[in-house]
């Protein structure tokens, strides 16, 4: 058992109907995650990571199983502000600033003007963008627009950060950057995070606990609990525990693929 | 840069210009022969031409009597005198910007219903369609005798001429800009448990500012012509259009051209005013220079 349980999934099933008949994008996926984790998702494309966290936002309805976040449903845990959720794209408005943007949430929600400004420069701070309020997103590179989206999910306060592989579309230098950022982030706020990637080396330098997944129809395959310390220098990647879990996590990759063909 | 978009702009004025002086001379021909006959006097070939750039009723009148007129009834004549064109220019004006109002208003509260409601959706839109392959010509004269019917008169029958050619182009673009935003804009309001109208107010309507403005133009031109259409089948006294309607009347084929050229010249003046609101509106809103 995984203590303070935060998000739980028992035999998750769900299938689209599509004009090509069903698709079944998740199979009985069970998975648990405890408080204050950081979880990726790892698995080739159309293997499901994407549904599954869309799940755990109430974003997707399943057609079978159990989940609960927060002891709650996934609806119930949306409304009582329980999660920030960080699409692939950063996704801000070109008509905000970048305070503009990180202010959304906020003003959705209903926080007081004194409050909105004061959030908006405690979560600018803490993705390291402070002075950046009045720009216009087209003015920042694609790594700072990141930042600013996971500082709009921050913003509300949600224990739980979503991230749908939010550096997907940058380069390997930024990337890494913002990988130290993230857990630095993470270490001082102490969320749970759940974060989905394709990148091996992204997911266990990031993660205490490793989810592969294998798609048609989507589910896991391995699920491995990370024994790497909680702090992460960017070398750390060459030590001998990193490399045996990578390989882990290609062999789990690969015997999905296998059962496939 | 000045140079690069100044050069083309003259070089292509010119050639009309030569074309048209050119048009005038097989185009008015004809009279001054008939003249000649009458009187039994002979003309040289360059006095002929001449006389085709210079007569009062021309077929077709040369560029310079068009602008000697547009200067007398403009600039030479009190602007509330009948025989101004800015007076007529304001009364055709003045429907214009009351139907485009008009026509605005309910293009964009139409669009919105549409975005919002299915059944709005399936039964609004094809009506929209419908109404704009009738014929304006053919509705305009029945929309004048109904509501003259019921005692309205003057300015407000044009405008709803002009509102019925300009809400089309905007219902058009506003339910393809409300509906501009994607899946993942709308799925992070989601997350935000926002409600319908946050998500109007705080998402489509911004993402909708870009297409207003390009339906606005085609809108505003649109609300002109419409203006004009429905002050022909009155016999109206006033406005562009009935300068338009007494010059073919009477022949005096300058003065239509000068009315024509008064629309055209209104017209570019609309669009060019919107276009600089849209400038003006889309930099405040963060819009890359
Ligand atoms: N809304 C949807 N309608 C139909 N099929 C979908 C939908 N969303 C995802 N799918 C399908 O479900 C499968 C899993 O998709 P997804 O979760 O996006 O995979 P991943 O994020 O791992 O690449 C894919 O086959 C995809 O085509
Ligand atoms: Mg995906």
């Amino acid at each position: 058992m995984v203590s303070n349980l935060i998000i739980s999934a028992q035999n998750l099933d769900l299938t689209f109907q599509t004009n090509d008949g069903p698709v079944h994008a998740l199979k009985d996926v069970s998975l648990e995650i405890g408080k204050g984790e950081f979880v990726s998702f790892i698995g080739p494309s159309g293997c499901g990571k994407t549904t599954f966290l869309r799940c755990i936002a109430g974003l997707e309805q399943p057609t079978g199983g159990q989940i609960s976040v927060n002891g709650m449903t996934p609806d119930e845990a949306r409304k009582a502000r329980a999660y920030g959720y960080v699409f692939q794209a950063a996704g801000l408005y070109p008509w905000r600033t970048i305070g503009g943007n990180i202010k959304l949430p906020l003003e959705v929600m209903g926080f007081s003007k004194a409050e909105q400004a004061e959030r908006v420069a405690r979560v600018m701070d803490l993705v390291d963008l402070s002075g950046f309020q009045k720009k216009f997103p087209w003015q920042l590179s694609g790594g700072m627009q990141q930042r600013a989206s996971i500082a709009r999910a921050l913003a509300f306060d949600a224990d739980i950060l979503l991230m749908d592989e939010p550096f997907g579309a940058l380069d390997e230098i930024v990337r890494d950057h913002l990988n130290e950022q993230l857990l630095a982030l993470w270490a001082r706020t102490e969320k749970t995070i759940g974060f989905v990637t394709h990148s091996i080396p992204e997911a266990v330098y990031l993660s205490t606990k490793i989810v592969v997944m294998s798609p048609r129809p989507g589910r896991i395959t391995d699920v491995i609990d990370s024994p790497l310390p909680r702090e992460r220098p960017l070398d750390i990647r060459d030590s001998k525990e990193f490399i045996e879990i990578a390989h882990r996590v290609r062999d789990g990759l690969r015997a999905g693929h296998q059962d496939d063909v | 840069m000045f140079k690069r978009s100044v050069l083309p702009v003259l070089t292509v004025l010119g050639v009309i210009m030569a074309l048209w002086y050119a048009a005038c001379i097989p185009m008015n021909s004809a009279w001054t022969i008939q003249q000649l006959e009458r009187s039994g006097e002979t003309m040289t070939v360059s006095e002929h031409i001449a006389d085709t750039w210079a007569q009062e009723r021309p077929r077709l009148p040369a560029p310079h009597q068009v602008a000697a007129e547009l200067w007398d009834t403009t600039v030479m004549k009190k602007i509330t005198s009948k025989k101004s064109l800015i007076y007529h220019g304001w009364i055709t004006l003045s429907a214009t910007l009351l139907g485009f109002g008009i026509g605005t208003t309910l293009g964009v509260l139409l669009a919105v219903g549409i975005v919002h409601s299915r059944a709005m959706d399936m039964s609004v839109m094809p009506w929209a369609i419908v109404s704009q392959t009738i014929p304006i010509i053919a509705i305009a004269p029945m929309i004048i005798v109904v509501l003259y019917s019921i005692g309205v008169q003057g300015m407000l029958p044009k405008a709803i001429i002009s509102a019925y050619l300009s809400f089309f182009p905007v219902v058009v673009g506003m339910v393809k800009g409300l509906r501009s935003p994607d899946a993942m804009q709308l799925d992070l309001l989601r997350t935000y448990s926002a409600n319908k109208s946050q998500s109007f107010w705080k998402l489509r309507l911004p993402a909708s500012v870009p297409y207003l403005f390009a339906s606005l133009k085609i809108g505003v031109a649109a609300s002109l012509v419409g203006a004009i259409v429905g002050e022909l089948p009155t016999g109206a006294v006033r406005g562009l259009g009935a300068r338009l309607l007494a010059g073919s009347y009477y022949g005096q084929t300058i003065q239509i051209w000068s009315a024509l050229f008064a629309a055209a010249i209104l017209a570019a003046g609309l669009v060019a005013l919107i276009g600089l609101l849209e400038r003006v509106t889309l930099r405040r809103m963060g819009e890359r220079p």
